[in-house]
C-alpha cells in the first residue's frame, strides 16, 4: 500500500507541467508494460511451439487424415468413439501406467534414501553426489539399444547370469510382465540419480536444529527421516511426482528401442510392452499414416497425465496432511 | 505435447539447433552453392550399390554433386520419414528409394512425385520387366513416379560348415537336390536338428513365411493379402492359407531359431553361426554379409528356393515433387536405372536387375559372388527373374502383412497355437486393413 501512495503522490500535480507529465507517463508504460515484455519471449515461443501445435493436434483429431492424402475430411468425434472402443488402445494405457508404476515407486523411494545417505557426512561427498547423476547425462538411446541387448533372450547378459544360477532364461522382450520390469530398470538406472538430487538439495534447507531438538528428545534416525525429513520434503515429493509421472506416461525412447528389428513400434509381438507414445506414433505414422487418429490419441494421452496428475497431488495431500501436525509439534518444540 | 517435457532446456537446445541448421542449409534436400555446383541428395534404405556410380555420374557431369543418405538403414525406419517428408513437404532428397511393398500407397497420391512421363521417361519403358515398369505407373497408366531398380529373385542361402557338421552335402547342385518342396526342406531340417550342431535349421518363421507366400501367390492368382480388386481376401485366398501351414510345419518341426528378423539378436545369430539357412532373395546376400562379417567369408553358399522362384522386395527410384532440381535428379535416376546402372549395382552389393538386357549381359550371367564361395549369383538369382511372377500389392498391403507375420511370430515364441495363431492374423489383418 505504501508503495502505490508513494508512486501515485508526484504524479498528482502533474497537468500543470508538461515535462513531469510526459516522463510520468512513459515511466508509467515502462512499469506497467515492461515486466510483461521481458517474460514475453517466453510465451511467445510456448504459443508457436506449445499451443498452436496442441489445438492443430485436435483439429487435426477431428479429421479423417491420411498422412499424404490431400483432402482430410472432417468427422466430428469418430476418431474419439473409435478409439474409446479400440482395444489395442486400451491395452497400451496398461501398458503404460503398469510400466509407470513398476518404475517411479521404487525410483522415488530409492532416491530418497540415496539423498538421505548422500547428507550424511561421507568422505568424497561431492564425487558420489556427482556419480548418481552420471547415468542421468548418457544418452537415451545409447542408454536403451546397451539394455536391450543386456535383456536379450539368447545373447543377454541377464539370462545368462539367470542361468548361472540355475535359472531358466526369461523371454525378457516377449513377456508382458518381464518386459515391463526391463523396462522400468532402464527409467529407474537414468532417473533415480536426478531425483536424489532434488530431494538432496530440499533436505538441505531443513534447518540443522530440528535434527538436533529431536536428538536430544530422542528420536533416532529412522524416526527423524520419517518424521522430520519426509514431512517438510512434501513440496519436493509433489514435484518430483508431478514430472515423473509426465515423463513415466509419456515414455518413448526405452521401450521403442529396447525392441529392435522388424516393427519395433510395436513393443513385442502381442504389444506386450507398447506404450500410448508408441500407440500414438504407429497410427499416425508407419504403418497407417492414419494422422487423425493418431491426433486422437495424442489428445486422450494429455487427458490421461492431466487425471493421473491430480489424483497424484490428492493422495500425497492426504499422506502429507497426516503428518502434519507431528511436524507443527516438532516445529513448535524446537522454537 | 513433447515426448520429453523433462528436458525443457534439452528442448529448447534442439530447437535452437533446428533453426541454426535451418539458416545454415542443412536442413534437407537441396541447395545451390555459389559456384553452380548442385547438389543432388539420394535417400535410400538398405545397400542400394550405388557408390561407384555416383563417382562415374560425377566425372562426367562436373557441375552435379551426389550426396546418398541413409545407406544401410532399415525400411522400417526409411518409411515414415519418408512419408513425413512428403507430406511436410520439405525435407526429402531429389531422389527418394521407393520399397515395392509401399509402392501402391505412394501411388495413390502421385501428386507428391514428378510424373516422370512427363520428361520423356516413356520411351524407356523396354528397359524394364513389364511387371516392374506397371507397380511405378498409377492405376490410369498417365503418371509414372518411380523407374524401376531391382527385382527379388529367391534363392536359399546356407553355411556349409553348419552343413558339413551335421552330415549334410555341402556342394550347392546336391543341397539344391536335398528340397524340391518345402516339404523336403523340412525333412532336411529334422535331419539337421537331429545332429545336435548348436544351431538352427533357419533364423525365423518370419521370413520363410514371407518367402514362401509370395512365391505360393505368384505361381496362383498372382495376389496373396489383397485381390486385385484391392478386396482384402487374406481369410479366403488358398494360397495364404497354404503358406501359413507349410510355416507352421516348419515351426512344429521346431527348426526355427526364432531370432526376430532384422533385430539385434538376429544380427548376432549371424555373427554366432546360429542357424543353418536363410530365404534369400538377391538383395539379401549384401545383408548377410554385412551381418555375418568378413570372418564367415567363404562360409555361406547359395542354393535353389524350396518350391518354385517367387519374389521379395525391389525397389523404384523417385523424385518428389518438392525437389528444387528435378531436371537434374531425372537424369540422375534415368542413369541409375539404365541397364549400365543395374549392373554396376549388382557387382556392388548384389540387388538382381529388372532390366532384361542387364539380365542377359555377361557381366550378370557369369557373375559370381566370392563371400558366398564363388556362387554363381548371376545365373541363379537371373535364370528365374524374367517369367518372375509377381505379387499384387494391395493399398494397406504393409500393415497387413506386418499383421500376418507377427501372427506367426506368435505362435513361433509359443505365446498362441497354430490355430489362434491364424485367427488373430484374420482379425488383425482387417482391422488393419480398415484403419
Amino acid at each position: 500500500m505504501a508503495l502505490q501512495l508513494d508512486t501515485r503522490g508526484p504524479a498528482t500535480p502533474a497537468p500543470r507541467d508538461t515535462r513531469p507529465f510526459r516522463a510520468g507517463r512513459l515511466s508509467r508504460i515502462d512499469t506497467k508494460y515492461s515486466p510483461y515484455l521481458y517474460i514475453a519471449p517466453f510465451f511467445v515461443i510456448f504459443a508457436i511451439f506449445g499451443a498452436w501445435p496442441l489445438a492443430y493436434t485436435f483439429w487435426v483429431s477431428l479429421h479423417d487424415w491420411d498422412l499424404l492424402g490431400s483432402n482430410p475430411t472432417f468427422v466430428g468425434v469418430d476418431n474419439y468413439t473409435q478409439l474409446l472402443a479400440d482395444s489395442d488402445f486400451w491395452h497400451s494405457v496398461v501398458n503404460t501406467l503398469g510400466i509407470f508404476v513398476i518404475s517411479t515407486v521404487p525410483q522415488l523411494l530409492l532416491a530418497l534414501w540415496l539423498a538421505n545417505m548422500l547428507n550424511r557426512q561421507l568422505r568424497l561427498r561431492t564425487g558420489w553426489r556427482m556419480a548418481v547423476l552420471v547415468p542421468n547425462v548418457t544418452s537415451t538411446a545409447a542408454v536403451a539399444i546397451v539394455f536391450g541387448v543386456l535383456f536379450g533372450r539368447e545373447f543377454g547378459m541377464i539370462n545368462w547370469m539367470l542361468d548361472l544360477v540355475g535359472i531358466d532364461g526369461i523371454e525378457w522382450k516377449s513377456d508382458r510382465f518381464a518386459s515391463w520390469v526391463a523396462i522400468s530398470a532402464m527409467v529407474d538406472w537414468r532417473w533415480t540419480g536426478y531425483n536424489a538430487l532434488i530431494f538432496l538439495a530440499a533436505m538441505q534447507a531443513i534447518p540443522r536444529d530440528l535434527y538436533e531438538a529431536a536428538a536430544i528428545d530422542g528420536a533416532n534416525r529412522a524416526r527423524q527421516f520419517w518424521t522430520i525429513t519426509v514431512p517438510l520434503l512434501k513440496p519436493t515429493i509433489i514435484f518430483c511426482v508431478i514430472i515423473s509421472t509426465i515423463g513415466g506416461l509419456q515414455l518413448f525412447t526405452e521401450p521403442r528401442l529396447f525392441h529392435s528389428g522388424t516393427n519395433a513400434i510395436r513393443g513385442g509381438p502381442m504389444r506386450e510392452s507398447q506404450t500410448m507414445t508408441m500407440y500414438m506414433f504407429e497410427n499416425a505414422f508407419a504403418p497407417y499414416y492414419n494422422f487423425g487418429y493418431g491426433s486422437a490419441v495424442a489428445w486422450l494421452l494429455f487427458a490421461l497425465i492431466a487425471i493421473v496428475a491430480a489424483i497424484n497431488v490428492l493422495i500425497i495431500r492426504r499422506l502429507g496432511a497426516g503428518a502434519r501436525p507431528d511436524t507443527g509439534r516438532r516445529k513448535g518444540g524446537s522454537r | 505435447m513433447g515426448i520429453f517435457p523433462r528436458h525443457r532446456l534439452a528442448a529448447v537446445a534442439l530447437v535452437a539447433t533446428g533453426a541454426l541448421l535451418a539458416t545454415s542449409g542443412c536442413g534437407g534436400g537441396s541447395e545451390d552453392a555459389g559456384d553452380g555446383t548442385i547438389t543432388l541428395t539420394v535417400d535410400v534404405f538398405g545397400q542400394l550399390g550405388y557408390e561407384q556410380l555416383y563417382q562415374q555420374y560425377m566425372d562426367a557431369n562436373p557441375g552435379v554433386k551426389i550426396v546418398e543418405r541413409g545407406t544401410g538403414g532399415n525400411l522400417d525406419e526409411y518409411s515414415p520419414k519418408l512419408t513425413q517428408w512428403l507430406a511436410a513437404g520439405k525435407g526429402a532428397g531429389d531422389v527418394v528409394a521407393i520399397e515395392e511393398g509401399l509402392m501402391v500407397e505412394y501411388k495413390a497420391n502421385p501428386d507428391n512425385f514428378v510424373n516422370l512421363l512427363d520428361h520423356g521417361a516413356g520411351e524407356l519403358k523396354g528397359n524394364f520387366l513389364e511387371w516392374k515398369w506397371n507397380q511405378g505407373l498409377t492405376a490410369d497408366g498417365k503418371q509414372l513416379i518411380g523407374l524401376g531398380t531391382d527385382v527379388g529373385g529367391m534363392a536359399m542361402c546356407y553355411r556349409t560348415d553348419l552343413f558339413a557338421q551335421a552330415g549334410l552335402p555341402t556342394d550347392r547342385e546336391e543341397v539344391s537336390n536335398l528340397w524340391p518342396t518345402w516339404e523336403d526342406y523340412i525333412t532336411t531340417g529334422e535331419k539337421f536338428k537331429a545332429a545336435n550342431t548348436g544351431a538352427s535349421f533357419l533364423d525365423a518363421a518370419t521370413n520363410t513365411f514371407n518367402t514362401i507366400v509370395l512365391q505360393t501367390a505368384g505361381n496362383a492368382q498372382g495376389y496373396h493379402y489383397y485381390d486385385t480388386s484391392d478386396n482384402l481376401v487374406v481369410d479366403s485366398n488358398p494360397a495364404v492359407k497354404q503358406a501359413w501351414d507349410t510355416t507352421m510345419n516348419i515351426i512344429n518341426a521346431g527348426l526355427s531359431g526364432k531370432y526376430g528378423s532384422w533385430s539385434e539378436e538376429w544380427v548376432s545369430a549371424f555373427k554366432q553361426a546360429k542357424f543353418a539357412t536363410i530365404a534369400c532373395p538377391a538383395w539379401m546376400t549384401g545383408v548377410i554379409e554385412g551381418n555375418a562379417g568378413p570372418e564367415a567369408s567363404g562360409k555361406w553358399d547359395i542354393a535353389r528356393v524350396p518350391g518354385n522362384g517367387g519374389n521379395w522386395g525391389g525397389s523404384h527410384l523417385a523424385v518428389p515433387r518438392q525437389s528444387k532440381n528435378q531436371e537434374e535428379a531425372i537424369k540422375l535416376i534415368k542413369f541409375l536405372t539404365s541397364a549400365e546402372g543395374h549392373i554396376g549395382a549388382f557387382k556392388a552389393k548384389g540387388p538382381l536387375p529388372s532390366s532384361p538386357q542387364a539380365l542377359d549381359d555377361p557381366a550378370i550371367t557369369e557373375a559370381t559372388n566370392a563371400y558366398f564361395s564363388e556362387a554363381p549369383v548371376g545365373k541363379i538369382f537371373g535364370e528365374g527373374a524374367k517369367t518372375l511372377k509377381p505379387v499384387y500389392m494391395g493399398p494397406k498391403n504393409q500393415a497387413v502383412r506386418t499383421e500376418v507375420e507377427n501372427a506367426v511370430r506368435t505362435v513361433e515364441l509359443g505365446q498362441r497355437n497354430p490355430e489362434q495363431g491364424w485367427q488373430d492374423a484374420i482379425t488383425n489383418a482387417k482391422k488393419a486393413a480398415a484403419k
